[in-house]
Protein backbone atom coordinates (compact mmCIF):
# COMPACT_ATOMS: atom_id res chain seq x y z
CA UNK A 1 0.00 0.00 0.00
CA UNK A 2 2.52 2.40 0.66
CA UNK A 3 5.10 1.31 -1.69
CA UNK A 4 2.68 1.78 -4.08
CA UNK A 5 2.19 5.84 -3.74
CA UNK A 6 6.28 5.28 -4.84
CA UNK A 7 4.60 4.86 -8.58
CA UNK A 8 3.41 7.49 -10.49
CA UNK A 9 -0.05 5.19 -10.91
CA UNK A 10 -0.37 5.05 -6.88
CA UNK A 11 0.62 8.97 -6.30
CA UNK A 12 -1.78 10.26 -8.48
CA UNK A 13 -4.16 7.90 -7.99
CA UNK A 14 -3.94 8.23 -3.63
CA UNK A 15 -4.26 12.01 -4.43
CA UNK A 16 -7.12 12.02 -6.54
CA UNK A 17 -9.07 10.14 -3.93
CA UNK A 18 -8.01 12.26 -1.51
CA UNK A 19 -9.35 15.00 -3.22
CA UNK A 20 -12.68 13.43 -3.48
CA UNK A 21 -13.04 12.27 0.13
CA UNK A 22 -12.76 15.95 0.90
CA UNK A 23 -14.31 17.68 -1.43
CA UNK A 24 -17.45 18.82 -0.04
CA UNK A 25 -14.77 20.43 2.61
CA UNK A 26 -12.79 22.16 -0.50
CA UNK A 27 -15.73 23.76 -2.59
CA UNK A 28 -17.23 25.55 0.82
CA UNK A 29 -13.89 26.48 2.05
CA UNK A 30 -13.40 27.91 -1.78
CA UNK A 31 -17.14 28.84 -2.06
CA UNK A 32 -17.49 26.86 -5.32
CA UNK A 33 -21.03 24.96 -4.54
CA UNK A 34 -21.27 24.13 -8.06
CA UNK A 35 -17.97 22.07 -8.41
CA UNK A 36 -19.71 19.72 -5.27
CA UNK A 37 -22.81 18.82 -7.68
CA UNK A 38 -19.78 17.81 -10.50
CA UNK A 39 -17.93 15.91 -8.06
CA UNK A 40 -21.13 14.26 -6.93
CA UNK A 41 -22.03 13.25 -10.96
CA UNK A 42 -18.07 12.52 -11.85
CA UNK A 43 -18.45 9.70 -8.46
CA UNK A 44 -22.14 8.24 -9.59
CA UNK A 45 -20.92 7.41 -13.02
CA UNK A 46 -17.95 6.17 -11.81
CA UNK A 47 -19.48 3.93 -10.13
CA UNK A 48 -21.59 2.85 -13.54
CA UNK A 49 -18.66 2.93 -15.37
CA UNK A 50 -16.79 0.85 -13.28
CA UNK A 51 -19.46 -1.86 -13.20
CA UNK A 52 -19.35 -1.94 -16.99
CA UNK A 53 -15.65 -1.98 -17.01
CA UNK A 54 -16.29 -5.63 -15.35
CA UNK A 55 -18.02 -6.95 -18.39
CA UNK A 56 -16.38 -4.69 -20.56
CA UNK A 57 -13.01 -3.96 -20.04
CA UNK A 58 -12.43 -7.18 -18.10
CA UNK A 59 -14.75 -9.53 -19.65
CA UNK A 60 -14.13 -8.52 -23.37
CA UNK A 61 -17.78 -8.24 -23.79
CA UNK A 62 -19.19 -5.32 -25.40
CA UNK A 63 -22.16 -3.95 -23.95
CA UNK A 64 -24.07 -1.18 -25.50
CA UNK A 65 -26.76 -1.09 -23.01
CA UNK A 66 -25.38 -0.24 -19.80
CA UNK A 67 -27.51 3.00 -19.39
CA UNK A 68 -30.40 0.97 -18.82
CA UNK A 69 -28.82 0.42 -16.00
CA UNK A 70 -29.12 3.84 -14.97
CA UNK A 71 -32.67 3.92 -16.14
CA UNK A 72 -34.09 0.86 -13.80
CA UNK A 73 -32.44 2.08 -10.31
CA UNK A 74 -33.77 5.74 -11.42
CA UNK A 75 -37.34 4.46 -12.79
CA UNK A 76 -37.56 2.06 -9.51
CA UNK A 77 -36.98 4.53 -7.33
CA UNK A 78 -39.40 7.07 -9.26
CA UNK A 79 -41.81 4.60 -9.16
CA UNK A 80 -41.93 3.58 -5.96
CA UNK A 81 -41.99 7.27 -4.58
CA UNK A 82 -44.62 8.22 -7.10
CA UNK A 83 -46.92 5.51 -4.78
CA UNK A 84 -46.00 6.48 -1.58
CA UNK A 85 -43.12 4.45 -0.83
CA UNK A 86 -39.93 7.09 -0.01
CA UNK A 87 -38.34 4.95 2.47
CA UNK A 88 -34.92 4.05 0.95
CA UNK A 89 -34.77 0.90 3.02
CA UNK A 90 -37.44 -0.40 0.28
CA UNK A 91 -36.37 1.65 -2.59
CA UNK A 92 -32.64 0.84 -3.34
CA UNK A 93 -33.40 -3.00 -2.62
CA UNK A 94 -35.75 -2.93 -5.37
CA UNK A 95 -33.98 -0.96 -7.58
CA UNK A 96 -30.31 -3.22 -7.16
CA UNK A 97 -32.55 -6.60 -7.85
CA UNK A 98 -34.99 -5.38 -10.48
CA UNK A 99 -31.48 -3.86 -12.29
CA UNK A 100 -29.40 -6.89 -11.46
CA UNK A 101 -32.52 -9.67 -13.01
CA UNK A 102 -32.93 -7.57 -16.18
CA UNK A 103 -29.35 -7.41 -16.54
CA UNK A 104 -29.73 -11.68 -15.78
CA UNK A 105 -32.30 -11.80 -18.80
CA UNK A 106 -30.43 -9.70 -21.06
CA UNK A 107 -27.31 -11.81 -20.55
CA UNK A 108 -29.07 -15.46 -20.84
CA UNK A 109 -29.98 -13.74 -24.20
CA UNK A 110 -27.18 -11.27 -25.39
CA UNK A 111 -24.16 -13.69 -24.47
CA UNK A 112 -25.70 -16.36 -26.77
CA UNK A 113 -24.50 -14.39 -29.65
CA UNK A 114 -20.56 -12.73 -30.24
CA UNK A 115 -19.24 -9.71 -31.93
CA UNK A 116 -21.21 -7.13 -33.32
CA UNK A 117 -24.44 -9.13 -32.77
CA UNK A 118 -24.02 -8.95 -29.24
CA UNK A 119 -23.44 -5.36 -29.47
CA UNK A 120 -26.74 -4.82 -31.31
CA UNK A 121 -28.70 -6.63 -28.93
CA UNK A 122 -27.64 -4.87 -25.79
CA UNK A 123 -28.21 -1.85 -27.57
CA UNK A 124 -31.59 -3.11 -28.44
CA UNK A 125 -32.84 -4.24 -25.34
CA UNK A 126 -31.84 -0.86 -23.74
CA UNK A 127 -33.94 0.57 -26.54
CA UNK A 128 -37.17 -1.78 -25.43
CA UNK A 129 -36.34 -0.26 -21.52
CA UNK A 130 -36.15 3.48 -23.29
CA UNK A 131 -39.15 3.36 -24.95
CA UNK A 132 -41.52 1.53 -21.96
CA UNK A 133 -39.64 4.30 -19.76
CA UNK A 134 -41.04 7.31 -22.27
CA UNK A 135 -44.08 5.20 -22.60
CA UNK A 136 -45.50 5.12 -19.16
CA UNK A 137 -47.07 8.32 -18.95
CA UNK A 138 -48.22 7.72 -15.39
CA UNK A 139 -44.83 8.62 -14.63
CA UNK A 140 -44.32 11.28 -16.83
CA UNK A 141 -43.97 9.56 -19.75
CA UNK A 142 -41.47 11.44 -22.32
CA UNK A 143 -40.92 14.21 -19.81
CA UNK A 144 -39.79 12.37 -17.03
CA UNK A 145 -41.02 13.40 -13.66
CA UNK A 146 -39.92 14.89 -10.38
CA UNK A 147 -39.31 13.40 -7.29
CA UNK A 148 -37.24 13.73 -3.91
CA UNK A 149 -34.46 12.38 -2.53
CA UNK A 150 -34.91 9.05 -0.79
CA UNK A 151 -35.59 8.83 2.98
CA UNK A 152 -33.48 6.81 5.92
CA UNK A 153 -34.97 8.65 8.65
CA UNK A 154 -32.50 9.19 10.69
CA UNK A 155 -29.74 7.98 9.72
CA UNK A 156 -28.69 10.35 6.60
CA UNK A 157 -30.31 13.54 5.64
CA UNK A 158 -29.74 13.02 1.50
CA UNK A 159 -31.19 16.48 0.93
CA UNK A 160 -28.08 17.74 2.60
CA UNK A 161 -25.26 17.87 -0.99
CA UNK A 162 -22.17 17.24 1.37
CA UNK A 163 -24.11 13.96 2.99
CA UNK A 164 -25.84 13.35 -0.60
CA UNK A 165 -22.32 13.36 -2.14
CA UNK A 166 -20.17 11.35 0.68
CA UNK A 167 -23.00 8.63 0.70
CA UNK A 168 -21.89 8.25 -2.99
CA UNK A 169 -18.45 8.69 -2.52
CA UNK A 170 -18.38 5.50 0.12
CA UNK A 171 -20.44 3.40 -2.11
CA UNK A 172 -18.36 4.27 -5.05
CA UNK A 173 -14.81 3.21 -2.66
CA UNK A 174 -17.17 0.21 -1.78
CA UNK A 175 -17.74 -0.62 -5.93
CA UNK A 176 -13.86 -0.11 -6.07
CA UNK A 177 -13.15 -2.72 -3.57
CA UNK A 178 -15.24 -4.78 -4.80
CA UNK A 179 -13.90 -4.93 -8.16
CA UNK A 180 -10.63 -5.04 -6.91
CA UNK A 181 -11.16 -8.26 -5.26
CA UNK A 182 -13.56 -9.67 -7.81
CA UNK A 183 -11.02 -9.18 -10.50
CA UNK A 184 -7.96 -11.05 -8.90
CA UNK A 185 -10.81 -13.85 -7.36
CA UNK A 186 -11.33 -17.16 -9.21
CA UNK A 187 -14.53 -16.03 -10.33
CA UNK A 188 -12.30 -12.78 -12.20
CA UNK A 189 -9.42 -15.22 -13.53
CA UNK A 190 -12.32 -16.72 -15.29
CA UNK A 191 -13.95 -13.94 -16.43
CA UNK A 192 -10.67 -12.63 -18.06
CA UNK A 193 -9.24 -15.80 -19.02
CA UNK A 194 -12.72 -16.21 -20.98
CA UNK A 195 -11.69 -12.61 -22.82
CA UNK A 196 -8.63 -13.54 -23.35
CA UNK A 197 -9.58 -16.90 -25.17
CA UNK A 198 -12.92 -18.51 -23.91
CA UNK A 199 -12.42 -21.67 -26.50
CA UNK A 200 -9.68 -22.60 -24.30
CA UNK A 201 -11.58 -21.51 -21.30
CA UNK A 202 -14.21 -23.67 -22.09
CA UNK A 203 -11.65 -26.55 -23.11
CA UNK A 204 -10.16 -26.01 -19.57
CA UNK A 205 -13.56 -27.09 -18.29
CA UNK A 206 -15.21 -24.05 -17.45
CA UNK A 207 -18.65 -23.43 -18.27
CA UNK A 208 -18.20 -20.07 -19.60
CA UNK A 209 -21.61 -18.87 -20.33
CA UNK A 210 -22.39 -19.21 -16.77
CA UNK A 211 -19.77 -17.03 -14.94
CA UNK A 212 -20.90 -14.72 -17.87
CA UNK A 213 -24.08 -14.30 -16.90
CA UNK A 214 -23.12 -14.18 -13.29
CA UNK A 215 -21.07 -11.47 -13.82
CA UNK A 216 -23.40 -9.48 -16.39
CA UNK A 217 -26.02 -10.04 -12.83
CA UNK A 218 -23.47 -8.29 -11.06
CA UNK A 219 -22.27 -5.69 -13.05
CA UNK A 220 -26.19 -4.99 -13.78
CA UNK A 221 -26.37 -4.32 -9.73
CA UNK A 222 -23.60 -2.23 -9.31
CA UNK A 223 -25.38 -0.34 -12.75
CA UNK A 224 -28.79 -0.25 -11.17
CA UNK A 225 -27.04 1.55 -8.16
CA UNK A 226 -25.57 4.04 -9.84
CA UNK A 227 -29.36 5.14 -11.48
CA UNK A 228 -30.28 4.85 -7.96
CA UNK A 229 -27.95 7.82 -6.61
CA UNK A 230 -28.55 9.21 -10.41
CA UNK A 231 -32.26 9.87 -9.57
CA UNK A 232 -31.44 11.18 -6.50
CA UNK A 233 -29.01 13.59 -7.56
CA UNK A 234 -31.19 15.19 -9.68
CA UNK A 235 -34.65 14.59 -7.72
CA UNK A 236 -35.70 13.61 -11.10
CA UNK A 237 -36.15 10.39 -13.30
CA UNK A 238 -36.81 10.33 -17.23
CA UNK A 239 -36.23 8.48 -20.54
CA UNK A 240 -33.24 10.23 -21.38
CA UNK A 241 -31.58 8.91 -18.50
CA UNK A 242 -31.27 6.06 -20.12
CA UNK A 243 -30.96 6.77 -23.91
CA UNK A 244 -28.22 4.93 -26.29
CA UNK A 245 -25.86 8.21 -26.09
CA UNK A 246 -25.85 7.92 -22.02
CA UNK A 247 -24.49 4.17 -23.04
CA UNK A 248 -22.07 5.27 -25.44
CA UNK A 249 -21.09 8.20 -22.58
CA UNK A 250 -20.16 5.17 -20.50
CA UNK A 251 -18.23 3.54 -23.20
CA UNK A 252 -16.35 6.12 -23.81
CA UNK A 253 -15.46 7.09 -20.18
CA UNK A 254 -14.22 3.25 -19.73
CA UNK A 255 -12.34 3.13 -22.73
CA UNK A 256 -10.69 6.96 -22.47
CA UNK A 257 -9.64 5.69 -18.67
CA UNK A 258 -8.10 2.35 -19.52
CA UNK A 259 -9.85 -0.82 -20.40
CA UNK A 260 -9.86 -3.85 -17.82
CA UNK A 261 -7.76 -1.37 -15.67
CA UNK A 262 -9.25 -0.84 -11.68
CA UNK A 263 -8.97 3.16 -11.86
CA UNK A 264 -9.90 3.73 -14.97
CA UNK A 265 -13.14 4.41 -15.08
CA UNK A 266 -12.60 7.07 -12.28
CA UNK A 267 -9.61 8.49 -14.46
CA UNK A 268 -12.26 8.55 -17.66
CA UNK A 269 -14.76 9.97 -15.69
CA UNK A 270 -12.88 12.71 -14.45
CA UNK A 271 -11.94 13.71 -17.80
CA UNK A 272 -15.31 13.25 -19.16
CA UNK A 273 -16.90 15.49 -17.13
CA UNK A 274 -13.69 18.35 -16.37
CA UNK A 275 -13.24 18.18 -19.97
CA UNK A 276 -17.05 18.70 -20.94
CA UNK A 277 -17.02 21.58 -18.27
CA UNK A 278 -14.03 23.47 -19.44
CA UNK A 279 -14.43 22.97 -23.13
CA UNK A 280 -17.91 24.55 -23.02
CA UNK A 281 -17.08 28.09 -21.40
CA UNK A 282 -13.95 27.99 -23.51
CA UNK A 283 -15.97 27.42 -26.98
CA UNK A 284 -18.63 29.63 -25.53
CA UNK A 285 -16.18 32.39 -25.38
CA UNK A 286 -15.15 32.14 -28.85
CA UNK A 287 -18.16 32.42 -29.90
CA UNK A 288 -21.44 32.62 -28.48
CA UNK A 289 -23.70 29.23 -28.78
CA UNK A 290 -20.80 27.08 -29.93
CA UNK A 291 -20.02 25.46 -26.35
CA UNK A 292 -23.44 23.30 -26.76
CA UNK A 293 -21.05 21.89 -29.86
CA UNK A 294 -17.76 20.57 -26.98
CA UNK A 295 -18.28 16.85 -28.62
CA UNK A 296 -16.62 18.38 -31.58
CA UNK A 297 -13.30 19.03 -29.76
CA UNK A 298 -13.67 15.91 -27.69
CA UNK A 299 -14.45 13.54 -30.77
CA UNK A 300 -10.85 14.29 -32.14
CA UNK A 301 -9.10 13.95 -28.31
CA UNK A 302 -10.56 10.59 -28.12
CA UNK A 303 -9.63 9.32 -31.74
CA UNK A 304 -6.16 10.51 -30.58
CA UNK A 305 -6.44 8.23 -27.71
CA UNK A 306 -7.57 5.32 -29.53
CA UNK A 307 -4.68 5.93 -31.76
CA UNK A 308 -1.89 6.42 -29.38
CA UNK A 309 -2.62 5.47 -26.05
CA UNK A 310 -4.40 2.09 -26.69
CA UNK A 311 -4.29 1.62 -22.55
CA UNK A 312 -6.69 4.77 -22.25
CA UNK A 313 -5.28 7.60 -19.55
CA UNK A 314 -4.00 4.87 -16.85
CA UNK A 315 -1.49 3.80 -19.86
CA UNK A 316 -0.31 7.38 -19.62
CA UNK A 317 0.74 6.61 -15.97
CA UNK A 318 3.24 4.23 -16.81
CA UNK A 319 3.37 0.65 -17.18
CA UNK A 320 1.52 -1.99 -15.19
CA UNK A 321 2.73 -4.94 -13.74
CA UNK A 322 0.46 -8.64 -13.59
CA UNK B 1 -10.67 -57.30 -22.59
CA UNK B 2 -12.13 -54.03 -20.80
CA UNK B 3 -14.00 -51.69 -22.34
CA UNK B 4 -11.04 -48.97 -23.87
CA UNK B 5 -11.05 -45.66 -22.51
CA UNK B 6 -11.82 -44.07 -25.05
CA UNK B 7 -13.96 -45.26 -28.30
CA UNK B 8 -15.86 -44.33 -31.31
CA UNK B 9 -18.57 -46.01 -33.35
CA UNK B 10 -18.56 -45.04 -36.61
CA UNK B 11 -18.36 -41.37 -36.25
CA UNK B 12 -19.62 -39.51 -39.75
CA UNK B 13 -19.00 -35.36 -40.01
CA UNK B 14 -20.37 -34.22 -42.91
CA UNK B 15 -19.45 -30.35 -44.17
CA UNK B 16 -21.21 -29.40 -47.19
CA UNK B 17 -20.30 -32.46 -49.75
CA UNK B 18 -17.20 -32.88 -47.79
CA UNK B 19 -16.93 -36.04 -45.87
CA UNK B 20 -14.23 -35.12 -43.56
CA UNK B 21 -14.60 -38.16 -40.77
CA UNK B 22 -16.30 -41.19 -42.60
CA UNK B 23 -17.26 -43.94 -40.67
CA UNK B 24 -14.19 -43.91 -38.30
CA UNK B 25 -14.30 -46.47 -35.37
CA UNK B 26 -10.91 -45.93 -33.01
CA UNK B 27 -9.83 -46.69 -29.52
CA UNK B 28 -7.91 -45.75 -27.12
CA UNK B 29 -6.83 -48.25 -24.46
CA UNK B 30 -5.97 -46.79 -20.59
CA UNK B 31 -2.21 -46.54 -20.51
CA UNK B 32 -1.30 -46.38 -24.03
CA UNK B 33 -0.51 -43.72 -26.75
CA UNK B 34 -2.24 -44.07 -29.48
CA UNK B 35 -1.17 -41.84 -32.83
CA UNK B 36 -3.32 -40.59 -35.37
CA UNK B 37 -1.77 -39.60 -38.72
CA UNK B 38 -2.68 -38.61 -42.32
CA UNK B 39 -1.97 -36.13 -45.00
CA UNK B 40 -3.03 -32.73 -44.46
CA UNK B 41 -7.05 -32.34 -44.90
CA UNK B 42 -7.54 -35.94 -43.80
CA UNK B 43 -9.45 -34.96 -40.86
CA UNK B 44 -7.77 -35.66 -38.22
CA UNK B 45 -7.96 -32.15 -36.54
CA UNK B 46 -12.13 -32.74 -37.47
CA UNK B 47 -12.05 -35.97 -35.10
CA UNK B 48 -10.46 -34.36 -32.19
CA UNK B 49 -12.49 -31.58 -32.35
CA UNK B 50 -15.73 -34.45 -32.47
CA UNK B 51 -13.70 -35.97 -29.42
CA UNK B 52 -13.81 -32.69 -27.32
CA UNK B 53 -16.93 -31.85 -27.94
CA UNK B 54 -16.63 -28.16 -30.17
CA UNK B 55 -17.80 -29.91 -33.52
CA UNK B 56 -20.97 -31.96 -33.40
CA UNK B 57 -21.11 -35.51 -35.11
CA UNK B 58 -23.50 -36.36 -37.41
CA UNK B 59 -24.05 -39.99 -36.93
CA UNK B 60 -22.07 -42.46 -34.73
CA UNK B 61 -21.27 -42.22 -30.93
CA UNK B 62 -18.58 -41.29 -29.12
CA UNK B 63 -17.85 -43.53 -25.07
CA UNK B 64 -15.49 -42.36 -22.91
CA UNK B 65 -14.73 -44.05 -19.41
CA UNK B 66 -17.54 -46.30 -19.42
CA UNK B 67 -20.05 -43.96 -20.57
CA UNK B 68 -21.41 -42.30 -24.07
CA UNK B 69 -20.72 -38.88 -24.26
CA UNK B 70 -21.63 -38.27 -27.78
CA UNK B 71 -24.38 -35.47 -26.57
CA UNK B 72 -22.17 -33.88 -23.92
CA UNK B 73 -20.95 -30.56 -24.05
CA UNK B 74 -16.85 -29.48 -24.07
CA UNK B 75 -16.71 -28.36 -20.53
CA UNK B 76 -18.55 -31.32 -19.09
CA UNK B 77 -16.06 -33.82 -21.50
CA UNK B 78 -13.38 -32.39 -19.70
CA UNK B 79 -14.16 -32.28 -16.54
CA UNK B 80 -14.80 -36.14 -16.94
CA UNK B 81 -10.85 -36.21 -17.75
CA UNK B 82 -10.45 -35.51 -21.48
CA UNK B 83 -8.03 -32.87 -21.89
CA UNK B 84 -6.90 -31.30 -24.90
CA UNK B 85 -3.98 -29.37 -25.91
CA UNK B 86 -4.45 -26.92 -29.03
CA UNK B 87 -2.79 -27.06 -32.18
CA UNK B 88 -2.75 -23.47 -32.86
CA UNK B 89 -1.11 -22.31 -29.09
CA UNK B 90 -3.49 -20.90 -27.33
CA UNK B 91 -2.78 -19.77 -24.04
CA UNK B 92 -3.69 -16.74 -21.68
CA UNK B 93 -1.05 -14.41 -23.15
CA UNK B 94 -0.87 -11.79 -20.69
CA UNK B 95 -0.64 -13.83 -17.51
CA UNK B 96 2.20 -15.88 -16.44
CA UNK B 97 3.18 -19.22 -17.24
CA UNK B 98 2.42 -19.89 -13.02
CA UNK B 99 -1.38 -18.21 -13.41
CA UNK B 100 -1.74 -20.05 -16.98
CA UNK B 101 -1.72 -23.49 -14.94
CA UNK B 102 -2.87 -22.45 -11.81
CA UNK B 103 -6.50 -21.55 -13.91
CA UNK B 104 -5.94 -24.63 -15.50
CA UNK B 105 -5.89 -26.52 -11.94
CA UNK B 106 -8.53 -24.03 -11.22
CA UNK B 107 -11.38 -25.43 -13.59
CA UNK B 108 -11.07 -29.49 -11.35
CA UNK B 109 -10.67 -28.05 -8.15
CA UNK B 110 -14.38 -27.07 -7.35
CA UNK B 111 -16.63 -24.20 -8.49
CA UNK B 112 -15.16 -20.83 -9.53
CA UNK B 113 -18.09 -18.67 -8.22
CA UNK B 114 -15.57 -17.25 -5.42
CA UNK B 115 -15.34 -13.73 -5.76
CA UNK B 116 -13.58 -11.93 -3.13
CA UNK B 117 -10.28 -14.25 -2.47
CA UNK B 118 -7.28 -13.66 -3.92
CA UNK B 119 -6.97 -16.67 -6.71
CA UNK B 120 -3.44 -16.29 -6.99
CA UNK B 121 -3.05 -16.91 -3.08
CA UNK B 122 -4.67 -20.30 -2.76
CA UNK B 123 -1.81 -22.16 -1.96
CA UNK B 124 -3.39 -24.98 -3.12
CA UNK B 125 -3.77 -23.69 -6.55
CA UNK B 126 -0.45 -22.51 -7.04
CA UNK B 127 1.42 -25.89 -5.85
CA UNK B 128 -0.39 -28.07 -7.83
CA UNK B 129 0.61 -25.48 -10.73
CA UNK B 130 4.62 -25.63 -9.74
CA UNK B 131 4.28 -29.67 -9.72
CA UNK B 132 2.76 -29.33 -13.10
CA UNK B 133 5.37 -26.97 -14.41
CA UNK B 134 7.92 -29.27 -13.29
CA UNK B 135 6.53 -32.13 -14.75
CA UNK B 136 7.03 -30.33 -18.20
CA UNK B 137 10.53 -28.75 -17.41
CA UNK B 138 8.88 -25.50 -17.31
CA UNK B 139 9.79 -24.87 -13.57
CA UNK B 140 11.95 -22.16 -14.07
CA UNK B 141 9.69 -19.87 -16.19
CA UNK B 142 7.27 -19.53 -13.67
CA UNK B 143 7.20 -16.04 -13.50
CA UNK B 144 7.51 -15.14 -16.97
CA UNK B 145 4.68 -14.03 -19.11
CA UNK B 146 2.92 -16.59 -21.66
CA UNK B 147 3.52 -14.23 -23.53
CA UNK B 148 7.49 -13.81 -23.54
CA UNK B 149 7.97 -17.51 -23.49
CA UNK B 150 9.55 -19.00 -26.43
CA UNK B 151 7.50 -21.40 -29.16
CA UNK B 152 8.77 -24.29 -27.43
CA UNK B 153 8.30 -23.63 -24.09
CA UNK B 154 4.58 -21.84 -25.03
CA UNK B 155 3.77 -25.88 -26.33
CA UNK B 156 5.21 -27.10 -22.92
CA UNK B 157 3.09 -24.92 -20.90
CA UNK B 158 0.19 -26.09 -22.75
CA UNK B 159 0.72 -29.78 -21.33
CA UNK B 160 1.17 -28.48 -18.48
CA UNK B 161 -2.03 -27.14 -18.68
CA UNK B 162 -3.83 -30.24 -20.06
CA UNK B 163 -2.07 -32.33 -17.21
CA UNK B 164 -3.95 -30.26 -14.71
CA UNK B 165 -6.61 -32.22 -13.11
CA UNK B 166 -5.18 -35.68 -13.75
CA UNK B 167 -7.05 -36.50 -16.82
CA UNK B 168 -7.61 -39.59 -18.25
CA UNK B 169 -6.99 -39.18 -21.27
CA UNK B 170 -5.17 -36.35 -23.42
CA UNK B 171 -5.67 -35.58 -26.82
CA UNK B 172 -2.73 -34.20 -28.19
CA UNK B 173 -2.84 -31.76 -31.34
CA UNK B 174 0.03 -31.86 -32.86
CA UNK B 175 2.46 -30.67 -29.96
CA UNK B 176 5.69 -30.43 -31.96
CA UNK B 177 4.45 -28.23 -34.49
CA UNK B 178 6.70 -25.49 -35.45
CA UNK B 179 9.35 -27.09 -33.30
CA UNK B 180 13.19 -27.11 -33.95
CA UNK B 181 14.82 -30.92 -33.95
CA UNK B 182 16.06 -29.77 -30.23
CA UNK B 183 12.92 -28.49 -28.83
CA UNK B 184 11.23 -31.42 -30.72
CA UNK B 185 13.55 -34.11 -28.87
CA UNK B 186 12.39 -32.43 -25.47
CA UNK B 187 9.13 -32.93 -25.99
CA UNK B 188 9.55 -36.51 -26.91
CA UNK B 189 11.19 -37.21 -23.66
CA UNK B 190 8.37 -34.97 -21.88
CA UNK B 191 6.00 -37.23 -23.37
CA UNK B 192 7.78 -40.57 -22.79
CA UNK B 193 7.60 -39.84 -19.73
CA UNK B 194 3.84 -40.30 -19.14
CA UNK B 195 3.89 -43.38 -21.39
CA UNK B 196 2.15 -46.35 -19.62
CA UNK B 197 0.22 -44.22 -16.86
CA UNK B 198 -1.44 -41.87 -18.87
CA UNK B 199 -3.58 -42.45 -22.26
CA UNK B 200 -2.28 -40.66 -24.88
CA UNK B 201 -4.07 -39.67 -28.35
CA UNK B 202 -1.94 -37.91 -30.11
CA UNK B 203 -1.66 -36.22 -33.51
CA UNK B 204 1.82 -35.46 -34.87
CA UNK B 205 3.04 -34.31 -38.41
CA UNK B 206 6.98 -35.34 -36.96
CA UNK B 207 7.08 -39.01 -38.21
CA UNK B 208 10.10 -39.68 -35.79
CA UNK B 209 8.32 -38.36 -32.62
CA UNK B 210 5.20 -40.68 -33.92
CA UNK B 211 7.21 -44.02 -34.06
CA UNK B 212 9.40 -43.69 -30.62
CA UNK B 213 6.11 -42.68 -28.84
CA UNK B 214 3.00 -44.50 -30.15
CA UNK B 215 2.24 -48.47 -28.69
CA UNK B 216 -0.20 -47.97 -31.82
CA UNK B 217 -1.14 -45.69 -34.97
CA UNK B 218 -4.01 -45.46 -36.86
CA UNK B 219 -3.69 -43.51 -40.18
CA UNK B 220 -6.48 -41.23 -41.65
CA UNK B 221 -6.93 -40.19 -45.37
CA UNK B 222 -9.76 -38.51 -46.52
CA UNK B 223 -11.99 -39.11 -43.25
CA UNK B 224 -11.48 -42.93 -43.52
CA UNK B 225 -9.52 -44.86 -41.13
CA UNK B 226 -7.18 -47.15 -43.64
CA UNK B 227 -5.19 -49.08 -41.27
CA UNK B 228 -4.91 -48.97 -37.83
CA UNK B 229 -1.66 -51.26 -35.83
CA UNK B 230 1.46 -51.50 -34.06
CA UNK B 231 4.39 -48.75 -35.67
CA UNK B 232 6.30 -51.71 -36.94
CA UNK B 233 2.24 -52.91 -39.16
CA UNK B 234 2.11 -49.49 -40.11
CA UNK B 235 5.45 -49.09 -41.69
CA UNK B 236 4.76 -52.61 -43.37
CA UNK B 237 1.33 -52.36 -44.89
CA UNK B 238 1.43 -51.82 -48.77
CA UNK B 239 -1.66 -49.44 -48.12
CA UNK B 240 -0.12 -46.93 -45.85
CA UNK B 241 3.04 -46.50 -47.53
CA UNK B 242 1.48 -45.65 -50.94
CA UNK B 243 -1.49 -43.04 -49.50
CA UNK B 244 0.64 -41.33 -47.42
CA UNK B 245 4.12 -42.73 -46.04
CA UNK B 246 5.88 -42.79 -49.24
CA UNK B 247 9.28 -41.74 -49.41
CA UNK B 248 9.18 -40.77 -45.82
CA UNK B 249 9.02 -44.19 -44.88
CA UNK B 250 12.27 -45.77 -44.48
Amino acid sequence: MIAGLRTPRGLITAILLLVLAILPLLTQAFDQRYLLSIGTRIVIWSIAAISLNMILGYGGLVSFGHAAFFGIGGYAVGILYANGITTGWIQWPVAIVAASVWAGLIGALSLRTRGLYFIMITLAFAQLVYYVGAGLEAYGGDDGLNISRSRFSGLIDLRDKAAFYWLCFVLFCATLWFCGRLVNSRFGLVIRGAKANDLRMTALGFAVFRYRLAAFAISGAFGGLSGILLANEGAYISPAMMSWVKSGDLIVIVVLGGMGTLCGPLYGAIAFFALEETLKPLLDLAHKGWGEYWQIVFGPMLVLIALYARGGLDSLLGRRHG
Amino acid sequence: MAEPLLSTDRLVKRFGGLLATDSVSIDVRAGEIHALIGPNGAGKTTLVSQLTGNVRPDAGAIRFAGRDITHLPMHARARLGLARSFQITAVLREFTALDNVALAVQAHAGHSFRFLADARRERGLRESAQRLLAEVGLEPRANALASALSHGEQRQLEIAMALAGDPKLLLLDEPMAGMGPEESQRMVAVLRAFKGNRAMLLIEHDMDAVFQLADRITVLVYGRAIASGSPTEIRADPDVRQAYLGEEAV
